[in-house]
């Protein structure tokens, strides 16, 4: 789907074409990928003027989501004319969580529903992706006027924020951010004040799991001022033992203090610590990891039921048999596809209709067994 | 160090700056801290800070979960009283009392109307990060330098005062990095007195009626 024109707007573009082919962050490429699943950049901006989007009022967002929608249309970047408009309030609640199972926004933003306990549905807003490989989705009327996301396989901090910079420029070109010397890019909710830039990794770490030390990584991670969270952002559960791990300070250090922070120090001990669990793992409890691997091999080959939960629990010990090479037969992208499209939108847009739950498990279990299990050995 | 009540090693560390600029110190242990109505435990998720309406009135209550006493036997500090109990943003109409309700501010000018109250609030949540560093919008910044445009620049990066005040910040940052054998961090602040005398230095080129101050603050940061 190419940028649409101004006078005839999107309703509904995402049942035709869009989505056919795997998202870059799932490609299980880049470096540490064996730990890191993902990076991602997030940049909080606002347009001068105008009320933050919590206090916006309905003709305030339109003009907002107007000026928006034209300045990303119109950027001069090559892949300007790759972007996918989505006007929120326009599509139904089916593609509105398609895309927030696709890590393009947040839940939050498929409600319309601020933390203020304003908005809802019908509120003007709206998000760009590019397409085809959603590495970019910017975010309209969130609980900022702009939130522009980069996401990236495995270790890509650096290559994300330097894109998010570019992206950054080419729409301040077109129009006044919010700004203050003192406290910078200005945001709705002051923990994001400053750069406004939130640099995620989402980490696989079930050796730290199975070794009991995942608790202590996390309270370090809190001593650092990191904050950890699911594998749906703020609120959400971990499943598998994935884990989105991002910096909480945006003010007093710069982009590059911050990048170098994670991208340098932080991340790669994290990784160290997962990797000398699993090599602890494998040096003395081997027969266990086993044990736990194909018992999960076991039940995604022959489960007629399958909870999404449960399908990533057993998926996440596939992930870690494979990167210790005890399992054959699988692929990174094949596991991170099969954990995107076990989960309940995208099981319903692969059969083309709407589930119970006990369809959906049903349906989960046999999507796995096709896709997965033929080759594994 | 111990304790104020002379029995435990002290652990909560609290420095308080008041309005006359002066510093009060206090030592307590955890027990103390509780029972003055400070949480000692650091797991507080910064969002839930900037939204309790307790930090923000400069008393952090205690943790339900404490382990100790139960939250009702804690009497929280008494209130610090606002020298504007009903200041209103001229801007979008957020009072003071929204946003320590919904932690969030109404629109950009609520950061000006309210800076005085927020500032600490937002240091505190930043690990002690009081001015922006790093990016200025590029575009805004080049078109008001290109047309001399004095009021655009200052806010943008401040005027003289403020940005010799940033200076000074990132002097003393730099120091206390070299000190602590912290060289990449150092290099990274060292680039960004770099850059942000270098912005200065610019304006100077852009608008030659203010080169006399402006020579004197980049010669300082020089």
């Amino acid at each position: 789907m190419q940028a649409s024109d101004d006078a005839q707007p999107e309703t509904n573009p995402l049942r035709e074409s869009a989505f056919t082919r795997n998202a870059e962050w799932l490609r299980g490429l880049g470096e540490s990928n064996d730990v890191v699943m993902s990076s991602r950049v997030r940049l909080a901006r606002n347009i001068s003027g105008f009320p933050f989007t919590p206090q916006a009022s309905r003709i305030d967002r339109t003009q907002v989501l107007e000026a928006c929608r034209h300045r990303i249309l119109n950027m001069t970047t090559s892949t300007a004319s790759q972007f996918m408009w989505i006007n929120l309030h326009q599509v139904g609640r089916e593609d509105r969580n398609l895309l927030v199972e696709r890590q393009l926004m947040s839940r939050q933003h498929a409600k319309g529903k601020l933390s203020t306990g304003k908005g809802g549905l019908d509120e003007p807003r709206g998000v760009a992706v590019l397409v085809p490989d959603e590495r970019v989705s910017i975010m309209i009327n969130e609980e900022d006027h702009l939130r522009l996301q980069i996401i990236r396989s495995g270790l890509a901090l650096t290559s994300c924020l330097a894109e998010a910079n570019e992206l950054d420029d080419q729409i301040e070109a077109g129009m006044d951010y919010a700004y203050h010397p003192r406290f910078g890019y200005l945001t709705a909710c002051p923990t994001n004040v400053g750069t406004g830039l939130r640099l995620s990794v989402m980490l696989h770490l079930p050796g730290l799991k199975l070794t009991g030390e995942l608790e202590k990584v996390r309270r370090a991670a809190h001593d650092m001022g990191l904050a950890v969270r699911g594998f749906y952002g703020e609120g959400s559960d971990s499943p598998g033992e994935f884990y989105q791990l991002s910096n909480q300070t945006t003010l007093g250090k710069s982009d590059e203090m911050l990048l170098r922070e994670m991208e340098q120090e932080i991340v790669p001990r994290v990784v160290g610590y997962e990797r000398h669990a699993r090599k602890n793992l494998i040096a003395n409890r081997k027969e266990m990891l086993e044990d736990q691997i194909w018992r999960a091999i076991g039940v995604l080959k022959n489960a007629r039921l399958m909870k999404v939960e449960e399908a990533m629990e057993y998926l996440s010990l596939v992930r870690v048999g494979a990167m210790l090479g005890l399992v054959e037969g699988v692929t990174l992208e094949q596991i991170h596809t099969l954990l995107l499209h076990v989960q309940p939108m995208h099981l319903q847009k692969t059969l083309g209709k709407t589930l119970t739950q006990q369809q959906r498990r049903v349906a989960r279990a046999e999507l796995i067994r096709k896709q997965l299990t033929p080759d594994l050995s | 160090m111990l304790c104020e009540c002379g029995q435990y090693e002290a652990t909560i560390h609290e420095v308080i700056i008041t309005s006359d600029k002066k510093k009060v110190e206090r030592h307590l242990c955890e027990k103390c801290a509780r029972k003055q109505g400070i949480n000692p435990d650091p797991y507080v998720p910064i969002s839930e800070l900037m939204s309790s309406s307790s930090y923000i009135m400069g008393q952090i209550s205690s943790s339900p979960e404490s382990p100790d006493e139960p939250l009702s036997q804690t009497p929280p500090r008494p209130p610090v009283k606002s020298k504007h109990p009903t200041q209103t943003c001229v801007g979008c109409g957020q009072t003071f009392g929204g946003f320590k309700k919904s932690g969030l501010l109404g629109c950009p000018a609520c950061y000006q109307i309210f800076e005085d109250r927020i500032g600490p609030m937002i240091e505190r949540a930043h690990e002690g990060g009081c001015n922006h560093v790093g990016k200025v919008p590029k575009r805004a910044l080049c078109e008001s330098q290109l047309n001399k445009d004095d009021n655009r620049i200052d806010a943008l990066l401040g005027n003289i005062k403020q940005r010799e005040e940033r200076l000074d910040t990132l002097r003393i940052r730099l120091a206390k990095s070299i000190h602590d054998e912290e060289y990449e961090q150092a290099a990274m602040l060292r680039d960004e007195l770099t850059r942000l005398t270098s912005l200065a230095s610019s304006e100077i080129e852009a608008t030659p009626n203010r080169s006399a101050n402006a020579k004197d603050s980049t010669a300082a940061s020089s």
